[in-house]
């Protein structure tokens, strides 16, 4: 079984929804703390929503300088498929694993309700199996969303495909970006989730983990931990060419 | 080894949304205040640095603004020389700062 990581800092707080989500999802997920600088071997990395370090200073920026991001970034380098959920995509953010910056939602408030957002991407580690560009409801919990880059970052972003996930409205029509509930937080462009150039490192604000089951109201968030969890199982196998157990490639021939 | 103390003070670059500055401006009309406008919320942080001389300290406080106090995409800072280098507050300094 694929076995992927949840990073756990001081002040994490969907640490445990993030690894039962990605058990549904199909892994064996295990728990990283901050101050380890091994990854224990796992395919992939995932850093949960919470207020890491307590958010003090600006979201995320003490838990970038954390033992266990200098082995994420590193295995970020070589390639190894990195989710920031959250905070988690603040703490990408600040490390500059991904482009941009998480601002203060422009209405000033904390925001903790459902959102519909769209996969732009159906050919990433993290969206593969979404399936089409349809709308997935899923809630969000911040109160530093606002995405932010320079005019000239954003293009970039559009031109070469690294914008990843959008806030629509129910039609799948983008929101807008000032006094639009469906971009709840003011985010330029609507983007609610961005890639690196790689490919291999991701961030997004709504939370996936917690639209993993029906019981919680949705299940559109499964898809993508399935997305990322069939990703790294691929990339073991790559690893370990020839080593492949039926199991993965099943799962290999399912995600295509 | 010597001490210097010195105040970052650091604020949303220009041009950049700031929902508290926004905020700020929006309160001033409940205190009967008129004639204020581009109000820009930013933070302090006043450190004591060890070194060998006032260049030396200087480079270590550049080093913290850039790449923890504050984020380059977003925020710009400015550095303060404050007098009194034993960890008390400096009070405002002399605004010489760099």
């Amino acid at each position: 079984m694929t076995r992927i990581g949840v990073v756990v800092f001081p002040g994490s707080n969907c640490d445990r929804d993030t690894l039962a989500g990605l058990e549904l999802a199909g892994a064996e997920a295990v728990p990283l703390w901050h101050e380890q600088g091994s990854l224990d071997g796992c395919a992939a990395v995932v850093l949960p929503g919470g207020f890491a370090y307590g958010d003090y200073l600006r979201a995320g920026v003490i838990a970038r300088f954390s033992p266990v991001m200098r082995s994420v970034s590193a295995f970020a380098a070589e390639g190894g498929l990195v989710l920031g959920i959250c905070n988690g995509f603040q703490v990408l953010a600040e490390a500059g694993l991904v482009p941009g910056a998480l601002l203060r939602n422009r209405g000033l408030r904390f925001l903790g309700r459902d959102v519909r957002i769209v996969a732009e991407r159906l050919d990433t580690p993290f969206t593969s199996l979404v399936g089409s560009r349809r709308t997935l409801q899923m809630p969000i919990a911040h109160g530093e969303g606002c995405y932010f880059a320079d005019d000239a970052t954003l293009d970039q972003l559009e031109r070469d495909g690294q914008v990843l996930f959008r806030y629509v409205h129910a039609d799948g029509t983008q929101a807008g970006v000032e006094g639009d509930p469906a971009n709840p937080n003011g985010s330029l462009r609507a983007i609610a989730g961005v890639l690196n150039a790689r490919g291999n490192v991701a961030g997004l604000m709504p939370h996936p983990e917690r639209a993993a089951d029906r019981l919680l109201g949705s299940d559109d968030g499964l898809p993508i931990l399935r997305s990322l969890v069939a990703a790294a199982s691929r990339a073991e196998q790559g690893t370990a060419a020839g080593a492949a157990t039926s199991q993965q490639v099943a799962l290999t021939a399912a995600s295509r | 080894m010597s001490s210097f103390r010195f105040a970052v003070n650091v604020a949303p670059k220009p041009g950049i949304l700031d929902p508290q500055g926004r905020a700020v401006e929006g309160s001033l009309g409940h205190l009967g205040v008129e004639g204020v406008s581009a109000v820009r919320v930013g933070r302090r942080v006043e450190l004591t640095v060890e070194a060998a001389d006032e260049t030396a300290a200087q480079q270590v406080v550049e080093r913290l603004a850039g790449e923890l106090f504050s984020n380059p995409l977003i925020e710009a800072f400015d550095i303060e020389r404050l007098d009194g280098a034993d960890g008390a507050d400096g009070a405002d300094g002399d605004g010489a700062g760099q």
